[in-house]
């Protein structure tokens, strides 16, 4: 029997925000624990939340840049429920009235196109952090990241593999991190998935029983996670057993989902409105002002990079799978005018090395201008591409512009006819075997001619006129 | 004549006067503190050291020519409202030993305003409560009557105002926990507008009808304290950035046409018939003063204490969570692991009228019943709030007895939660309905327990309550009367 996977994706996106959603805390990752807290975040006696406008915003960002209607009042909403990294013993979230609703994105697996619905965008506090110790039966909790922003972003259940949904998780990922409203960190938690996952003969209209898949910190292990999960459910169908709905843990090491069974009872979580938050209240012109801040997103530049800079479909792919790479590509092909050339040298050569360090474009020590610059060398004749190669590694490694560097390695093209002339008149006059063969129609001796030229120059010959001399030469 | 005995605009004047200190203010209080304290108990913890402290700083300010508004006067607050660095206990078990890292702002308006704190007055715990019973660290009583209840949830406050253990104090009012105890216990107190005086601080028992108030023992001295407590605070997302008058203004001004609303629905089976009696003689008063009484309707004043108590433990339930012994107060400490610890922490922590409430409110918000009681609640309280508007529509202001009988004996109503809940049937509607109120003094029942009379306003008019309960109070030429204490 063929089986089909339905699949939904929650994703938590934590927002970049200087300052916490419900108080004047830092926001930023890695400080020694409970230093980024007052007694906001920590939930003491008395004390209440103002929102950060900037959460809304940013919130709205997403939701404009995910084609989603914005509500034009939402409100916060309680989640109850104990646990020691919740302070106030309820999470501050949006439950009946979210900010966001009816959004999509657009995916692409084997060159199809499809409509990934968007249910619903909400704004929501981060909980705190439990650190059990492995020696002694105590657990700690760090409260730093109580408070900090997120936003949830629920799937509708359209995703049908698991190709799908890492594809849907990518895009995701780009626009937030586009929007530069989340650095997309999926290690430190910046940038979170769950799965609900559930399968059905092809053709059945009803779903199967779902589970959901947590702990996944990895585009490639939600895909994992997802193609073990489905293979799972297909075979208790196939052997008449059932699927119970339940919460599974992804175990990398294993590359199997456990259940959570025990720790996940049936939770009522009470939501009701934050009686301590007043309902917001979002007019047109600011979701028209909003609209208008939004930067040009990821599939906007890639179909215009493909039209005013007649790239492949591929490279403009990968150069625009990061804003700050896309932004280094535009800043090269507009000062050297060879779009498809700085497109060839970004992608081979800059992108290798940055890769072989782990290092960011922005981190990039060759300037946009310098890698240029060298772009017109070539063109001009200066340099070739051969010497190129070396001189851009060069480039990479002392952080030098390439004229520097061809001035202190004396690495100029030949270009001189006279000089190159003589040269050659000295190397055919050395060979005088291989000049008699090549007259005699052995035109393949030719390549051997031009290894001597490059030889003799240490390979700083312009070729082409290195090609017309010999021409022109050994016709005698 | 004691300095305790005087009122607090009448300190003022002394102060401005140059005829007494702070200090000697400060310490006459103290002496009546140690006098009547025991009697009364309407205190948790009394900050002696602290309020001379206060009063030497505010002695010197005033030697410089700084007169603030509240220069050298002693005020006792509600152990509800923060204070930094001094325990502040909501009268439960489970905060006994929190000692808060801040100030509430009234607490910090108020030490602004040249203030001087007495003490943290006695409450029923969490403000869960008519009757002050409730509070882990023993009852207050009636200075009218020690074997009677002051009033609750701030019968600390109105008891400490009413015995002359200061001189104004700060309580706070979620269904009349401040109109009901100035009621019994013969002061003025006022609930303001839902949103005018700043929460921050204030520790939640239910959020959306919580709002601090004032107890004082005349109406001016409410306006005084009114100008000190209201205003925005960017701190409460709830608080309204709305303009404050000066409160003190509407003193002594003239009633002449006001139209009262006299509220048909009030007339209630239950009520003692001297409250009935006095409300009549204030309806004549108001009448000789150039009033005039109409009626009223707000039709939908039978479901305010079934829609409150479902509405308020519901709030109070989440707002309750956060004490769970992880991070400050109570923890159980024979607890094993951590459902242990909550369960034992929140059993000891916690009397039962809160565990009552908790479990109510936890009930009420539940999947398959929130639709039925915490919306179907919310739905009501619009039409309770449309009920008011309507009514202003015909007057001024309302006016209703504050309470349907006078103080009630100390454990007489402890074991009929039903009984005690309503005891607020007359204050529970503004707090649904986000509007101000204030009780003042209406004379007292043959047996010599004072009777509160209660106006309520449109939303903000507190200007206009302060008006006619001063008109009342000047026309009203009631017995000048002092507890035996």
């Amino acid at each position: 029997m063929e089986f089909e996977a339905i699949i939904g994706l929650e994703v938590h996106a934590q927002l970049l925000t200087e300052t916490k959603i419900f108080c004047g805390c830092s926001a930023k990752f890695g400080a020694t624990p409970n230093s980024h807290t007052c007694p906001v975040c920590l939930g003491m006696p008395g004390v209440l939340p103002v929102l950060n406008k900037k959460v809304l915003e940013y919130a709205m960002k997403m939701a404009l840049a995910t084609n989603c209607v914005i509500n034009k009042t939402c409100e916060f909403a309680r989640k109850n429920y104990f646990y020691p990294d919740l302070p106030k013993g309820y999470q501050i979230s949006q439950y009946a009235h979210p900010l966001a609703e009816h959004g999509f994105v657009i995916v692409e697996t084997d060159g199809r196109r499809k409509k990934i619905g968007i249910t619903r965008i909400h704004m929501e506090e981060d909980a705190g952090k439990l650190l059990h110790d492995e020696h002694n039966p105590v657990s700690y909790v760090d409260l730093n990241r109580t408070g900090v922003p997120l936003i949830e972003i629920v799937s509708e259940p359209d995703i049908r593999s698991p190709e799908e949904a890492a594809e849907y998780l990518k895009r995701l990922h780009e626009i937030l991190v586009y929007l530069e409203i989340c650095d997309g960190n999926m290690e430190e938690g910046s940038f979170r998935c769950d799965a609900n996952v559930s399968v059905r003969p092809m053709g059945q209209k009803e779903y199967g029983t779902r589970t959901e898949l947590k702990n996944m910190n990895s585009f490639r292990n939600v895909q994992r996670a997802l193609e073990y999960e489905i293979k799972r459910q297909i075979y208790l169908v196939e052997n008449g057993q059932t699927v119970i709905q339940e919460t599974r843990l992804w175990d990398d090491a294993q590359g199997a989902t456990n259940s959570m069974r025990g720790k996940e009872e049936a939770h009522d979580y009470r939501y009701f409105p934050d009686p301590d938050l007043v309902p917001i209240v979002i007019d047109d012109a600011w979701i028209d002002a909003v609209k208008n801040s939004l930067p040009e997103l990821p599939i906007a530049k890639r179909e215009r990079f493909i039209r005013d800079y007649q790239l492949p479909a591929y490279d403009a792919g990968v150069l625009t799978a990061d804003k700050a790479l896309a932004d280094y590509f535009e800043d090269v092909a507009r000062r050297c005018q060879k779009p498809k050339a700085a497109s060839n040298w970004i992608m081979g050569d800059v992108l290798r090395f940055l890769n072989e360090e782990k290092r960011d474009i922005r981190a990039c020590p060759i300037q946009p201008e310098d890698l240029a610059e060298m772009i017109k060398l070539i063109d001009e004749g200066t340099i070739s591409g051969k010497m190129a190669k070396d001189i851009v590694e060069e480039m990479y490694r002392a952080g030098k512009p390439p004229q520097t560097i061809i001035r202190e390695k004396g690495l100029v093209q030949i270009t001189d006819e006279a000089e190159l002339t003589k040269t050659i008149a000295v190397i055919l006059e050395k060979h005088p075997d291989q000049v008699a063969e090549y007259r005699g129609g052995k035109e393949k001796v030719f390549g051997f001619f031009v290894g001597q030229v490059m030889k003799a120059t240490q390979g700083k010959a312009n070729p082409k006129l290195v090609n017309e001399l010999l021409k022109k030469m050994l016709a005698g | 004549m004691e300095l305790y005995e005087f009122t607090l605009h009448e300190l003022q004047d002394k102060i401005k006067k140059g005829e007494v200190t702070a200090t000697q203010i400060t310490a006459s209080v103290f002496d009546r503190i140690e006098a009547v304290e025991d009697k009364v108990h309407a205190f948790i913890r009394l900050m002696k050291d602290e309020a001379f402290a206060a009063a030497a700083k505010v002695d010197a300010e005033i030697k410089q020519g700084r007169i603030k508004p509240l220069s050298g006067i002693p005020v006792a607050l509600k152990d509800i409202v923060c204070t930094q660095g001094v325990p502040t206990t909501c009268g439960s078990h489970i905060l006994h030993n929190f000692v808060p890292p801040y100030n509430a702002t009234v607490v910090q308006k108020l030490l602004d305003a040249g203030a001087i704190f007495v003490g943290k007055a006695n409450m029923d715990e969490f403000a869960m409560g008519s009757s002050t019973e409730t509070s882990y660290f023993g009852p207050t009583r009636n200075p009218w009557d020690l074997e009677r209840i002051p009033g609750g949830s701030s019968g600390g406050s109105a008891a400490a105002v009413a015995a002359e253990e200061c001189i104004a104090s700060i309580g706070s009012d979620t269904g009349g926990s401040i109109r009901q105890p100035a009621a019994l216990c013969g002061v003025v107190g006022m609930k303001p507008t839902y949103g005018r005086v700043s929460r921050f601080g204030l520790i939640a028992f239910a959020s959306s009808l919580d709002q601090i108030g004032p107890f004082t023992k005349d109406v001016e001295d409410c306006a005084v304290m009114m100008n000190v407590l209201a205003g925005y605070d960017p701190r409460e997302s709830t608080s309204v950035n709305a303009d404050v008058p000066d409160y003190r203004q509407f003193v002594g001004r003239d009633i002449r046409g006001w139209r009262i609303g006299i509220p048909k629905e009030y007339v209630v089976e239950g009520i003692d018939p001297e409250i009935g009696a006095s409300l009549k003689n204030a309806m004549a008063v108001m009448q000789k003063a150039g009033a005039q009484c109409v009626n009223v309707s707000l039709p939908h004043t039978p479901y305010c204490v079934a829609a409150y108590y479902i509405i308020a433990p519901a709030e109070a339930s989440s707002n309750l969570a956060r004490y769970d012994g992880v991070r400050y107060g109570f923890r159980a400490p024979e607890a094993r692991e951590l459902l242990d610890m909550y369960k034992k922490t929140r059993m000891q922590g916690f009397g039962a009228e809160v565990k009552r409430r908790i479990m109510i409110g936890t009930y009420a918000l539940s999947a398959g019943y929130y639709d039925a009681y915490y919306k179907k609640a919310s739905q009501v309280r619009t039409l309770i709030r449309r009920d008011f508007e309507e009514a202003f529509k015909q007057c001024d202001v309302i006016m209703t007895p504050a309470t349907p009988t006078p103080a009630f004996k100390l454990g007489e109503k402890t074991d009929d939660p039903l009984q005690m809940y309503l005891s607020d049937i007359f204050t529970i509607s503004a707090n649904l309905a986000g509007i101000p109120g204030i009780s003042v003094p209406g004379g007292f029942t043959q047996g010599g327990l004072p009777i509160g009379i209660q106006f309520l306003g449109g939303p903000f008019e507190e200007g206009k309550l302060i008006q006619i309960a001063s008109a009342f109070e000047k026309n009203a030429h009631l017995e000048k009367r002092r507890p035996k204490l």
